[in-house]
């Protein structure tokens, strides 16, 4: 995948969502409205990241995330949130599609060492949506 | 936006004095040192000269001097050289190393292990100081085996400065030599190789304000060397290839340069390297200073920073103008963090959350501020966004 621009490492959306990342939990209280949530990730590979997301009627609506990694786990989580939040939420069986490639392409690609970095925002997702399932299940 | 280079350890760039005095090597003084007529035997004066030079910094004789093309070649020439030697003889031995060092060392060992030798690792402490007692005990028990000892002068990521007399005198006690990558050293150390008692060091150009592809190799006179690149008869049989005149030449005039201001540069460097440090300390909380605090690289500040990565906050400072280096794996082609920061025993998150600020001959107190006013901001941010990030919570090492 071509890697545009070259004053810097990565492409232009990376930087955008890596320099302003978007949707970012700024306050532990604002977890309470969220009903489902996912961690993904581990310190010694030096990428971690936490997502929820607040589900009504089987739609994603809101969705606020933390990570710590590299400049492309940051983009990557960043633009997940935002594709799930663009056209007013989404529905949990259209999120379940997105795969790391998507997350990618919107990027506008990553170097192929960081590619892990995106599977690892839609895997920080499906965590979040399968613990919402349960939760609802016991509900 | 004002650029605020702080990776002077990665590379230095070349010194107007330095530039002028190779210049004319490129054109108009352009002969081939081994040619015997009068456009050969200006540059051959002229690398005589150089050595000569060298020599008298270094405190050894001009044919102790070998020109190399890196700091890398310089190192591989030593460790192979000694090996292939050893080959020669149908003999194998030990080399003595610790887990600091550079990869051109670790890297050329290892590679030297498939040929039938063996490594020790020295031990360290937490400071990546060696452990001289246990130092003693290797070389005294493999007295007659070890064929070399390899310990850096200083560490390019964490600064940690070796006391290599107190080593060289520990080597020679048990019959080995002692070979020194002197890389980063050289610039504000000591290399009065007469003084610390070394065998071979090495020196690289990029590091020292002077020319990248260059580098040199101290021997003492009766260390024995098998060349790594044959052809004619350079650089006293040790290195065949055409001399790079310029490269030589500028090289011995950025040594000069060092060894004259080295003094004075080496005191004005420490102040702004710890008042980096005290700045840091007081107005960040949970950071880590990696290394020692005074056996330290006058010009290396490395701190781990609690809950971020550091390859995120490199590129932050970066928007900023603020050139740092990381000991992150994100920042690696590899996805393992720092083999310094691990070896010193960091965990995994301190090595991911560490930043090297190197500071140089133009870094002044204003740069200093700015850095860590901007710094600050990064790091507030990164730890906002961090799920590692909790507050009031005490600094694992």
């Amino acid at each position: 995948m071509k890697i545009e621009g070259n004053d810097w490492f990565y492409s232009k959306e990376v930087k955008k969502h890596f320099l302003e990342p978007k949707n970012f939990l700024k306050n532990e209280k604002e977890i309470k409205d969220f009903n489902g949530y996912g961690k993904v990730g581990n310190v010694k590979c030096g990428d971690l990241m936490e997502m929820w997301i607040k589900v009504r009627n089987e739609k994603i609506i809101d969705v606020k995330w933390k990570t710590f990694g590299c400049a492309s786990a940051i983009a990557s989580t960043s633009m997940l949130s935002e594709m799930i939040k663009e056209k007013k939420g989404m529905k949990i069986e259209d999120a379940l599609k997105i795969t790391g490639k998507d997350i990618m392409e919107r990027l506008g690609g990553l170097p192929s060492i960081k590619v892990h970095c995106s599977v690892l925002g839609d895997q920080a997702l499906r965590a979040a949506i399968k613990n919402y399932q349960e939760k609802s299940k016991k509900a | 936006m004002k650029e605020i280079y702080l990776d002077y350890s990665a590379t230095t760039p070349i010194r107007k004095e330095v530039l002028k005095e190779a210049l004319p090597y490129f054109s108009e003084k352009f002969g081939n040192p081994s040619s015997f007529h009068s456009k050969g035997l200006e540059t051959k004066k002229a690398m005589q000269n150089a050595r000569q030079k060298i020599a008298k910094i270094m405190h050894c004789k001009p044919e102790e001097i070998i020109f190399t093309g890196s700091g890398t070649e310089s190192i591989n020439l030593a460790l192979k050289g000694i090996a292939f030697k050893t080959i020669l003889e149908g003999k194998r031995g030990i080399f003595i190393t610790q887990r600091t060092e550079h990869h051109a060392v670790l890297e050329t060992l290892h590679w030297l292990e498939k040929l039938g030798f063996s490594i020790i690792y020295a031990k360290i402490d937490e400071t990546g100081k060696i452990d001289l007692e246990y130092l003693k005990k290797i070389l005294g028990e493999n007295k007659g085996k070890v064929l070399l000892t390899t310990i850096m002068y200083a560490n390019n990521e964490i600064g940690t400065i070796q006391l290599i007399k107190k080593i060289a005198e520990l080597c020679h006690a048990n019959e080995t030599i002692l070979h020194t990558d002197a890389c980063q050293g050289a610039e504000y150390l000591n290399t009065n190789t007469q003084e610390l008692g070394i065998d071979m060091m090495t020196i690289n150009g990029s590091k020292v304000y002077s020319f990248k592809g260059t580098g040199i190799l101290y021997k003492k006179q009766g260390v024995k060397l098998e060349p790594l690149i044959h052809g004619g008869a350079h650089e006293f049989g040790l290195r065949a290839g055409t001399e790079n005149v310029p490269g030589i030449v500028a090289l011995a005039k950025a040594l000069e340069l060092a060894e004259k201001e080295k003094k004075k540069e080496r005191a004005r460097v420490t102040k702004l390297r710890d008042y980096l440090i005290k700045k840091i300390e007081k107005e960040i909380p949970q950071v880590l200073l990696n290394g020692d605090r005074t056996q330290r690289l006058p010009n290396n500040v490395n701190i781990s920073f609690k809950g971020i990565e550091g390859e995120s906050a490199l590129l932050r400072l970066n928007e900023k103008g603020i050139r740092v280096s990381t000991g992150s794996a994100c920042s690696s082609q590899s996805l393992d963090p720092s083999h310094v920061l691990i070896a010193i025993g960091r965990n995994h998150e301190t090595a991911h959350g560490s930043i090297r600020f190197s500071l140089g001959k133009d870094t002044t107190k204003k740069e200093i501020d700015y850095t860590i006013k901007e710094l600050k901001k990064t790091i507030n941010f990164l730890r906002k966004i961090s799920p590692l990030w909790k507050k009031n919570k005490e600094v694992k090492k």
